[in-house]
């Protein structure tokens, strides 16, 4: 109840005006729930168990536990830094060296689409931001429904990167849990449902967060399907060379849709294979009918990156270009990669030895079966909760492990906490 | 044959400096892309960028992990304070906080994102955006993208008396939408070269302080216009002074010469440390859908220079060197022109400040500039003042004397 004399209007506008100051206009923004993948890392640090392991974040670790720079990179830094160069923009689509050797390394440099000049490749913010120009490039020019199928898991970020886009996200059939193996079958049966024109997206390789990846044979039916729905495929390419070790081997799939005949849009990385986490490079591609549309679609891209970011960073797309343009330290590259994915293979043997060692009766085998920096446990929530909890080892809810986080001097300790969890 | 896809025209910056390259007449000049020459025409790595790099490639502690999701934390903090000054009020009451971005661009992305999300109610795109007329190209662009739906004009610049038109700009504070977004240009105002004075902005602030209007400062030249840090930040820190919660989108690409390496700073003021933490947590959700983290070479050579006492004066002496030889050729071609009696009146170009200046030439004066004498500038009459070298002066001026007399 006010009484409204002069005193108290004075003292209310005085009030209001106090109000006015001290209000925000970010008064209603809440508080926006910590990145489940990065987040780990985050509650990583704070931990101050000596034993700890960070098995969160899929960054390559040594045996030491410790970040690895390649030793083709350092070269390659040396290399750049003597030459002097000047800091000029780069044209909206990127370091045009980087570009060309990027697609190269997807498609083989003999493939018939780089010498018809009839795909064009954008560099790009690593994966995220390749993902991110294709969502919005899809959003705007593909002329069938928006759906994107998303394999049943996926990288946790596709899904909102895609929404955002303003696609709508769907799913086949991927990962069979009572097996930690593929679901064939299932992923056959969605995929023969899917409307025609939508788009599937299709891990290269090392699918991530499972590790299980189709065996040829059965990428060869995926194809046949994928072309009879008449879907367009986007593949994800984020772990070139980092699954088998094999550069070629790890980009068969992705080669295979193309000689298939599906003109397939690619993201690629080199966050991971070249250690490049950081510095932000990747690609997008989209192969086309022929040259002329390439370049329509090219200047369509370039539409789409300039109100992100204008132009990319250089930094690291001039490392990468060096390497994969220099033959000496391209090899040196490829024998890197090469240690990288044995190291993980290793840990992953490692791992089930322990695990039998200590007496499990699981099954453990998919944890050898599956490839690439992840591995999908099979360990349910609560699990995952008290490995945390009672022995710092940090993983994300799905019980996915990082196994580049896995080093000879921490996979007993690993071996014993899952088994303590499980048993 | 998926995609129906139309051939996009080109970015128009960019395709002058495509013809400049491709012209073989051997006293070409280039006024148009907005990067730093220096007096022989050529691209200027900084001295002290040249040290820090080398720092940096020595230095075997340093690897190529993820950054944070909102980038390096000192890069933030430094950058923040390079704009609001060490002992901002905002900064000691802990309400200040910064997403690292890809360049002045990324920042402004990042910044109409969240605004599109948060501001003035929920996914607000009929909010209203206003940019000067005229502006950088890419703000349109930049809103529009973000979602906004009505990205409109605000009356800045007055082509017959070549200045400020403030009463337009302020008759369309007192008459625009309560909560319209405004984007400012902190300094060297880009393409008109036109600031505000500080009285001026003083204006400026109050009619918006009373109309509830938002500010959205883009900061991409501070120390390139005057040669100082701080005279360059006036309005910014004015603005933070009078209690706005606002945005700064800040680059390095000119001042610190990293173009490439896309280094900027979305400063954020906020009421208080509560707002601004959970205004920093959405902004990240924006981030890791858009980039995921963003790049750190240049991060890096940024925070090594300001957090380093001799560095920085390095760095501050490497700005003055830039600012200072615009300023010359500023005063050179007025000097110039008004030896050759060019007609109209030269003052502009002094009194215009930063890298661009607004000529006053019309279309056919400029396409004259460019195809007849091989002067390569923006439709506008925006010319880069960087381009302009002792060699090349002359031949300037006595072409836009050329252009002003024979072309009208």
């Amino acid at each position: 109840h006010l009484c409204l004399n002069q005193t108290s209007v004075f003292s209310l506008s005085v009030y209001y005006t106090h109000l006015l100051w001290c209000s925000s206009w970010w008064g209603g923004v809440q508080m926006g729930p910590p990145d489940p993948i990065l987040g780990v890392t985050e509650a990583f640090k704070k931990d101050t168990n000596p034993k700890k392991m960070n098995l969160g974040v899929g960054a390559y670790r040594d045996d030491q536990g410790k970040p690895f720079v390649l030793s083709c990179v350092r070269k390659a830094e040396a290399i750049i830094a003597a030459k002097q160069l000047d800091k000029e923009y780069l044209p909206i689509g990127g370091l045009a060296e980087f570009s060309k050797a990027c697609a190269q390394l997807a498609l083989g440099p003999e493939n018939e689409v780089l010498k018809s000049s009839r795909s064009v490749t954008v560099q790009t913010i690593s994966g995220t931001g390749s993902l991110r120009i294709g969502a919005n490039f899809l959003a705007r020019f593909h002329p069938g429904p928006h759906d994107v199928y998303l394999p049943k898991p996926s990288w946790g970020n596709h899904t909102p990167i895609f929404r955002d886009a303003g696609m709508q996200l769907k799913a086949y059939r991927y990962y069979e849990p009572s097996t930690c193996g593929f679901d064939f079958k299932g992923a056959l049966d969605d995929i023969s449902k899917i409307p025609e024109q939508s788009i599937i997206l299709l891990h290269a390789c090392a699918h991530n967060p499972t590790g299980v990846d189709p065996r040829p044979e059965q990428w060869k039916e995926i194809a046949d399907i994928v072309k009879k729905r008449n879907l367009l495929v986007f593949f994800d390419m984020a772990y070139q060379g980092f699954a088998s070790g094999d550069i070629d081997r790890d980009a068969w799939a992705v080669r295979h849709f193309i000689e298939n005949g599906h003109n397939i849009v690619l993201s690629q990385s080199f966050a991971k294979n070249m250690g490049l986490y950081g510095e932000r490079v990747g690609g997008f591609t989209v192969v086309c009918k022929d040259a002329e549309e390439a370049k329509r679609v090219e200047s369509q891209l370039k539409i789409l990156i300039r109100p992100i970011y204008s132009n990319p960073p250089v930094n690291g797309a001039r490392i990468a270009a060096t390497i994969l343009n220099t033959p000496e330290l391209r090899s040196l590259w490829l024998e890197e990669v090469h240690g990288m994915a044995n190291r993980i293979i290793k840990m992953r043997e490692q791992l089930v030895a322990g695990l039998k060692k200590n007496g499990s009766s699981h099954n453990w085998q998919h944890v050898i079966d599956q490839i690439g920096m992840f591995c999908f446990t099979g360990l349910k929530p609560e699990q995952v909760e008290r490995l945390t909890k009672e022995f710092s080892v940090y993983m994300t809810k799905d019980g996915r492990i990082s196994m580049a986080g896995v080093t000879s001097g921490n996979v007993g300790y690993l071996a014993d906490a899952i088994h303590a969890v499980t048993k | 044959n998926i995609f129906k896809v139309p051939q996009a025209a080109p970015v128009a910056v960019f395709k002058l400096t495509q013809d400049f390259n491709n012209d073989q007449f051997p006293n070409k000049v280039n006024l148009g892309v907005g990067a730093y020459r220096t007096d022989e025409g050529q691209p200027w790595v900084l001295p002290v960028v040249k040290k820090v790099e080398k720092i940096i490639v020595h230095d075997d502690r340093l690897n190529h992990e993820y950054l944070p999701i909102l980038g390096l934390p000192e890069f933030r903090s430094s950058a923040s304070k390079i704009v609001l000054g060490d002992n901002s009020p905002a900064i000691l009451e802990n309400r200040v906080g910064a997403v690292q971005c890809l360049g002045g661009t990324g920042a402004l992305k990042i910044g109409a994102e969240f605004l599109r999300r948060f501001y003035n109610g929920s996914n607000n795109t009929k909010t209203p955006i206003y940019v000067s007329a005229p502006t950088w190209e890419n703000h349109n662009a930049v809103f529009s993208s973000a979602g906004f739906e009505d990205v409109r004009p605000y009356r800045y610049w007055d082509a017959e008396k070549r200045g400020l038109d403030l009463a337009g700009f302020l008759g369309d504070l007192e008459s625009c939408p309560e909560h319209s977004v405004f984007v400012l240009h902190a300094c060297a105002h880009n393409p008109t070269g036109t600031d505000p004075t500080q009285e001026q902005w003083k204006q400026i602030a109050e009619v918006m302080m009373r109309r509830k209007l938002f500010a959205f400062f883009d900061s991409a030249y501070q120390g390139f216009a005057s040669g100082s840090l701080e005279k360059d930040a006036w309005a910014v820190r004015y603005f933070v002074s009078s209690g706005f919660e606002m945005f700064c989108a800040q680059s390095f690409s000119k001042n610190f010469g990293l173009y490439n390496e896309r280094v900027g700073n979305l400063t954020v003021v906020a009421r208080d440390a509560d707002n601004l933490k959970r205004v920093l947590s959405q902004m990240e959700k924006v981030v890791r859908i858009t980039w995921s983290n963003p790049p750190s070479q240049g991060a890096r050579i940024v925070t090594i220079t300001l957090t380093s006492p001799e560095l920085f004066s390095e760095w501050q002496e490497n700005v003055k060197t830039m600012a200072n030889r615009v300023l010359l050729m500023r005063s050179q071609l007025k000097a110039k022109l008004q030896a050759l009696g060019t007609p109209g009146t030269w003052d502009h170009i002094t009194d215009q400040i930063g890298m661009f200046s607004f000529t006053g030439l019309n279309p056919k004066q400029v396409e004259y500039l460019v195809k007849e004498k091989h002067i390569y500038l923006m439709a506008s009459g925006r010319i880069n003042m960087c381009g302009l070298t002792t060699k090349n002066i002359d031949y300037v001026a006595e072409s836009i004397h050329e252009a002003v007399t024979k072309v009208q």
